[in-house]
């Protein structure tokens, strides 16, 4: 982002990809492709539908996978980033998916103005839900990971009364046309999902949202004592955490018009967190990377596409998923880098690591 | 008391930090049946010495002895198997546990079925009337009982376990005067019993009431041992901040140049205070004049410079700027009330650590403009530019992460911070502490020169002589409340305001 751009620009993007926390995420993404290369050397392959224009291959359905997995993990970001969580984020796209469902299915006109005040309304509520997150941790004070698991139960909750605890379908052709269509040959919610990352990076790079956000996560009472306000950041943060869920609600309901209360948006804040971490942005807060987090969101489609390509059988996808998590993550820690730095410069120079900054030893002195 | 044995010697113990000697050649005695104070300023060395003494930090060289034999101890648990307890500032215990629960920890009774709870109960019962503190049920939840009695339940549990040495670090920090002679009354009972008490307290009325005997440390130095009565309170006042006058750096003097303090003040508090925090205090700052507020560690001068600027709430007082009626209840009405406040406490409250100097410095200014309209790229360059030369910040790079800069160059950072935002009243909270000579004369240049230019500042620091060469007038505070008011002059020296301190301490 604007950032990225502003430090070093003597360095070539080469470098300076190579020092981003998300480079193993790449790197992963690049060798899953490769291995399911080796099962298919057709994989890759995109092809065109002459009459339509579309595009069609296994990586048009990654992008189209990723797109609201994207969604949840670009909020997430920002939550986390002020050191909180958001575990509601797979209800609350249950619960846009039921608003917009059930708002459709009355109607029963299927027109276009009814899909789109169907996503109107989907949005409005997802937003309301972010805002009761964001008050119950700001203005309230209770933890984020309680604040947020209330909210998760209470919003599948609310699913199932929207719903009267029904699977509930709608048919809405341009409501469809969302998760089926295309731009350009390029799937309508990929699209979206562009555009909405775009918007919010614009948002939080552009103005000082994000200087601001990083401050509160890094040193909360020194960002109250540079004059910022976090309860209206917070507010906003999760604000924006409910929309963007509310949009991936829309987008995993569209494409089969169907919600499914009990499973719509089911643990996909695991997903979101994950593509946060895989991302590079610390869970303890501060600095955030919303590309590593849109890498994230790239490389877990691409997992779950290719966990079903090589027919993995589907009771052991939990555990490959998390296998491949697992090696990212250490891969990303201080520590085994340390280990590796260490290894290859040889026994002669036993540096330490870098000293963590928070055990600074010559503090203590002064207590 | 004609014990001739201390219970722990510690002779020449030094202990050195990366680039700090934190304790050089420190001698300490504890004899069994005496309260034994240790005094100094923050940083003296005082926590670091308890540290060496439990084992917590390595010495590295001297010895230290327990009834005579050489010790050295791997840290708190194993100096309380010897007999060696402390309670902490913070009490250490389990608020969600009960009062029983907490005093017995790790000395339950055991019966055939696990832990007999009745007894156990029971046994903490006889700890606490140990203490005098019968009345107190053993099966409350801690969390229901007070600071002050919570303090005493951390010192039952370590008569539990057989302590002949109590430590208390600062523990009448956050009590009232009634749960301090509570306090003291348990720790007589106890120094009666015959167990050493190593005492650490910044109030000194209280270390008069309760020590036999004082060890006075200085910048990690030992000054030396004295018997409680038989030393003045202006000498011990004179042994802690020591004759140290090279430190200071030659500076343009404020004496004689009173003159800003008439006309209508620019900031104006009457009856400024908050409740358990600090009693209402009236304090007039007029443009141009700096305004030095006085006192030892924990007299309520650090709580004054919040509460003008609104870090912490006050709950009563009549604030007036420029003579309109106003209320500074957070700090960003302070900021936009152009006041600004530096805190003394740079790395919990000053900066963030792995934002670049640049984000550090326009992050006031960026605050008070709000989040929707940012400095563009060439008015934050133009910010740094500015203050990273005035304050000769090095290096002067903005895009090198704060945290990377030695502690006098984040000062300089943070004092940019708030010049950026162009404020008219400045809190200084010990902006030269902690940091090396040169970074610290560079800051008190800073700080005349602003004066100067017509702000007012208000100065804050714990060397009495950095406060008298810089204020034109000096508040003195002692025990949260204003004791007085000295016009400088050339007859003002430290010494007047630590006599302030001395008499109205024993009036009081």
């Amino acid at each position: 982002m604007s950032r990225d751009s502003s430090r070093a620009s003597s360095e070539s993007i080469v470098t300076r990809v190579i020092h981003r926390p998300y480079v193993w995420a790449i790197v992963a993404l690049l060798l899953l492709l490769v291995i399911n290369l080796g099962k298919d050397p057709a994989y890759l392959g995109i092809s065109v539908n002459a009459a339509t224009g579309n595009l069609s291959g296994n990586v048009i359905d990654i992008l189209r996978a990723s797109a609201p997995i994207m969604m949840i993990a670009v909020g997430m970001t920002l939550v986390i980033a002020t050191r909180g969580i958001d575990l509601s984020v797979g209800s609350v796209m249950a619960v846009s998916g039921a608003v917009s469902m059930e708002f459709m299915s009355t109607a029963g006109g299927g027109t276009v103005g009814e899909a789109l005040s169907a996503a109107a309304l989907a949005l409005a509520i997802s937003a309301a839900l972010g805002a009761v997150n964001g008050v119950l941790v700001s203005v309230v004070g209770l933890q984020p990971f309680i604040t947020t698991l209330i909210t998760m139960l209470a919003g599948r909750g609310l699913a199932k009364v929207i719903t009267a605890g029904q699977n509930t379908s709608a048919s809405n052709e341009s409501f469809r046309w969302i998760a089926n269509g295309t731009v350009f040959g390029f799937p309508v919610v990929f699209v979206i999902a562009g555009i909405v990352v775009a918007i919010v990076a614009v948002l939080v790079r552009r103005t000082a949202l994000g200087l601001m956000i990083e401050s509160i996560g890094i040193n909360p009472r020194a960002a109250r004592m540079a004059g910022i306000r976090p309860v209206g950041i917070l507010i906003a943060v999760y604000v924006v955490g409910g929309v963007l869920a509310g949009i991936a609600g829309i987008f995993s309901t569209a494409s089969v018009m169907t919600v499914e209360v009990a499973k719509t948006g089911m643990a996909a804040e695991m997903d979101a967190i994950l593509a946060v971490v895989i991302g590079g942005t610390s869970l303890a807060g501060g600095k955030f990377s919303l590309t590593g987090s849109v890498i994230g969101a790239l490389l877990i489609a691409t997992l779950d596409k290719t966990i079903v390509f090589l027919s993995i059988p589907s009771s052991a996808t939990p555990a490959f998923k998390a296998a491949v998590i697992v090696i990212i993550c250490l891969l990303q820690s201080q520590r085994i880098r340390a280990l590796f730095a260490r290894r290859r410069s040889g026994p002669s120079s036993l540096t330490p690591p870098p000293r963590s900054p928070a055990q600074p030893r010559k503090e203590s002195v002064s207590a | 008391m004609a014990i001739t044995e201390p219970i722990v010697e510690m002779e020449a113990i030094s202990i050195e930090f990366p680039g700090v000697k934190a304790l050089q050649n420190v001698n300490f005695r504890l004899f069994p049946g005496e309260v034994h104070t240790l005094m100094g300023e923050n940083g003296a060395g005082k926590s670091t010495l308890i540290k060496a003494l439990t084992g917590v930090y390595k010495i590295d060289s001297g010895t230290i002895s327990v009834l005579g034999a050489p010790r050295a101890f791997s840290g708190t648990a194993d100096a309380q198997s010897a007999g060696i307890s402390t309670v902490y500032q913070e009490v250490n215990l389990c608020d969600n546990l009960s009062v029983g629960e907490n005093v017995m920890l790790g000395h339950e009774i055991r019966g055939r079925f696990g832990i007999n709870w009745k007894k156990t109960n029971e046994a903490a019962h006889d700890a606490l009337v140990g203490l005098g503190l019968g009345d107190i049920d053993p099966r409350r939840p801690l969390s229901s009982i007070s600071l002050a009695l919570q303090q005493l339940v951390a010192i039952s549990r370590a008569m539990v376990s057989r302590s002949r040495v109590l430590i208390l670090d600062e523990p009448t920090s956050s009590l009232d005067a009634n749960e301090v002679e509570g306090l003291f009354g348990v720790i007589r009972r106890l120094r009666d019993q015959g167990v050493a008490i190593l005492f650490v307290s910044h109030f000194l009325d209280q270390v008069y009431a309760i020590s036999d005997r004082l060890t006075v440390l200085r910048n990690g130095e030992y000054v030396g041992e004295y018997m409680t009565p038989e030393l003045s309170r202006s000498d011990l006042i004179s042994k802690m901040i020591g004759r140290d006058f090279s430190t200071l750096a030659a500076l343009g003097s404020n004496r004689g140049r009173a003159v800003h303090a008439t006309g209508k003040p620019f900031y104006s508090a009457k009856n400024l205070g908050r409740k358990g925090f600090i009693d209402p205090v009236d304090i007039d700052v007029h443009a141009g004049e700096v305004v030095g507020l006085a006192g030892l560690l924990g007299s309520g001068r650090t709580e004054l410079g919040r509460l003008i600027y609104g870090a912490d709430r006050p709950d009563t007082g009549e604030v007036r700027i420029s003579d309109a009626i106003t209320e500074v209840h957070s700090p960003i009405a302070g900021l936009s009330r152009k006041i600004a406040f530096s805190t003394e406490n740079r790395r919990d409250e000053g900066i963030i650590g792995d934002l670049t100097v640049r984000e550090n410095l326009v992050l006031a200014v960026q605050a008070r403009r709000g989040w929707a309209r940012p400095l563009s790229k060439r008015e934050q360059g133009d910010l740094c530019e500015k203050y990273l030369v005035e304050l000769n910040v090095r290096p002067a790079d903005p895009e090198r992460l704060i945290k990377n800069l030695s502690g006098g160059n984040q000062q300089k950072v943070l004092l940019g911070r708030w010049l950026a935002t162009r404020p008219e009243l400045i809190v200084l909270d010990e902006p030269t502490r902690g940091i090396d000579i040169g970074a610290k004369a560079e800051i008190q240049e800073t700080i005349a020169a602003l004066a100067g230019e017509g702000m007012s500042v208000v100065f804050i620091s714990s060397e009495l002589e950095e406060v008298v060469s810089l204020s034109e007038r000096i508040v003195v505070m002692k025990d949260h409340r204003k004791i007085g008011e000295i016009v400088n002059g050339p007859d003002v020296t430290a010494e007047t305001i630590v006599d302030l301190i001395a008499t109205e301490g024993n009036v009081a």
